[in-house]
């Protein structure tokens, strides 16, 4: 796998400058690969992993998983449709899964009143969406492969040790 | 009359030189709450690997708080057994030929003690790990240096060992990859020294722990060369590969005969290993070779990352084949080790260990483990390159 892309996969916290000793590269090298990702739509944007229960500035958010149910259509399945929700603002994430429902939808609002006004006016009346039920999230464990507030800690290894 | 408590200290435990690794790590200590980064460590930075833990806490709930066989549970010694056999390619039945103990330490302590007459000889290669003089003196053995050498990579070759033999040598002791030079041995270099065994009649006790830390290339053992496996004690735990230093669990294995010598002297000193750190290295073996392989990786660009930077900045450094320990030379930039060392942690607040604490031969080197994280490392090794600069200037 592209080196680059791998470190970007881990997840690390590691500037290009870094990037480039731990892959053994030079940093234009990792610009380089960094641009290529991008060109071939594989690498489409940076978004930092939070825990924005910590920052007292950050803005609320109130965020909902969205049980959607809806009818394929004769050219294209779920596509279309998927798609024009996806398409939403409020709409961080839109998946198609298999199971009980075909879409699960994650929507992020200023408030609550703001998310439940989304489902209920914008995405339940879409023609096509047959169901939907709405879970609010009240609270993260870990989030893209991170612990919150438990990470391990190295904390009480030894300085030195044989 | 008054007590003097010295008097009653047995003198070839008076005798025994305190541990160099020690006077350093009082002098990093009185560091407490500046930022040091410590590359003095020698275990990995990851915690162990969590369905590892998650299956100690199973064992705790399920009330599994009692002693277990001598030789360990059976359960973990047919893991053992089947793992060697997977990895390394021998095979120890697990009712006879497999013991396990409380770390890689407590094996080798065991060994020495059920194998060496009062005077009998072992030779071991060094720079090593530090245990080992020790542990030889502590079982009324007599240790036999064997010089390594930067310009072999620090491999032990089959000359080193015929130049150091005595008559009397009992026991060639072997730890490769090795701590603290992350010297390994060539399959013809290894197929030597099963031949100088061979021939010099020696019981060999080799310390794999390292192994599954290999970077380049496949691991070798020397059990695997023909007659070997009727001549050696296999050493092997969990501390490194699995990230366990804590849990205190490793084994040995080899001839049933030897086996049970030990498992004699273990009865009656330990009686068994931890059933938890036991049931944890249970699931270790069955669901750990992911975990394995994904720190081995990190360890791998962490060793090419620290290595390149060590000889750019002007101290000549091998690639290390296995470990996480990368050993380079101060010689080159006009320094003693210890001088380094001590400055380093002075003027930058980095701490390796010198290496003359792992035997004379370490004399010129320092120990720097890599087991600690990117950001770490990179300002590491940023410090250390400001030292040499202000140094030279
Ligand atoms: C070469 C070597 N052998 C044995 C040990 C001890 O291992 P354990 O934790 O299994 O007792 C170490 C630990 O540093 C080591 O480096």
């Amino acid at each position: 796998m592209n080196p680059v892309l791998k470190l970007l996969l881990e997840g690390g916290r590691l500037t290009t400058a870094q990037m480039a000793q731990v892959a053994g590269l030079s940093e234009a090298d990792v610009e380089q690969h960094l641009d290529q990702l991008k060109k071939d739509k594989i690498f489409l944007g940076w978004r930092p992993v939070l825990d924005l229960s910590r920052e007292a500035a950050a803005e609320a958010a109130v965020e909902a998983l969205i049980e959607v149910r809806i009818t394929p259509e004769r050219d294209g399945g779920f596509d279309r449709l998927a798609e024009r929700i996806s398409r939403f603002d409020e709409v961080h994430t839109c998946m198609l899964v298999s199971g009980g429902y075909d879409l699960l939808v994650i929507v992020r609002g200023k408030s609550l009143q703001k998310v439940a006004g989304f489902v209920s006016e914008k995405l339940s009346t879409i023609e096509g969406v047959l169901s939907t039920a709405t879970h609010f999230l009240l609270r993260y464990y870990k989030d893209q492969g991170f612990m919150l507030d438990r990470e391990d800690s190295s904390e009480s290894r030894l300085e030195v040790a044989p | 009359m008054k007590a003097n408590p010295s008097s009653w200290v047995a003198s070839h435990v008076a005798s025994l030189p305190k541990s160099g690794i020690r006077d350093f790590f009082e002098l990093v200590a009185k560091m407490k709450g500046q930022e040091v980064i410590s590359l003095g460590v020698g275990e990995p930075d990851f915690a162990t690997p969590w369905h590892i833990r998650e299956a100690a806490i199973y064992s705790l709930e399920k009330g599994r708080t009692y002693y277990t066989s001598n030789l360990g549970l059976l359960e973990l010694r047919q893991e053992i057994s089947r793992y060697v056999s997977k990895n390394f390619g021998v095979d120890y039945p697990p009712d006879d030929q497999v013991i396990v103990t409380v770390g890689v330490s407590e094996a080798l302590d065991l060994a020495f003690r059920a194998f060496l007459n009062p005077g009998d000889k072992v030779m071991y290669h060094q720079p090593c790990y530090v245990s080992y003089h020790p542990s030889i003196e502590l079982a009324h053995g007599e240790a036999i240096p064997v010089p390594t050498y930067a310009k072999d990579n620090f491999a032990l070759t089959a000359e080193a060992l015929e130049a150091a033999w005595k008559p009397g040598t009992k026991i060639l002791m072997l730890n490769l990859p090795c701590n603290p030079t992350g010297g390994t041995c060539s399959r013809e270099q290894l197929a030597q020294i099963a031949d100088f065994a061979r021939e010099k009649d020696l019981l060999v006790l080799s310390d794999e722990i390292y192994s599954e830390l290999t970077f380049d290339g496949e691991h070798t053992s020397i059990a695997t060369f023909p007659g070997m496996a009727d001549r050696t004690i296999f050493l092997h735990g969990f501390s490194k590969a699995f990230a366990m230093t804590g849990w205190r669990i490793g084994y040995a294995c080899g001839p049933a005969e030897l086996i049970d010598a030990m498992m004699k002297v273990h009865q009656y000193s330990m009686m068994c290993a931890s059933i938890i750190a036991q049931d944890a290295a249970v699931e270790a073996l069955r669901n750990g070779d992911d975990a394995v392989a994904h720190m081995r990786e990190q360890y791998h660009r962490r060793r090419d990352l620290v290595v390149r930077r060590f000889n750019e900045m002007g101290l000549t450094c091998h690639s290390p084949r296995g470990s996480f320990y990368a050993f380079p030379s101060v010689k080159g930039i006009g320094m003693t080790e210890g001088d380094f060392a001590v400055g380093l942690l002075d003027a930058e607040k980095v701490a390796v260990v010198p290496g003359t604490a792992f035997g004379p031969g370490g004399q010129g080197h320092f120990r720097a483990c890599f087991a600690t994280g990117y950001d770490d490392l990179i300002t590491a090794c940023d410090r250390m390159e400001r030292f040499i600069a202000q140094k030279n200037s």
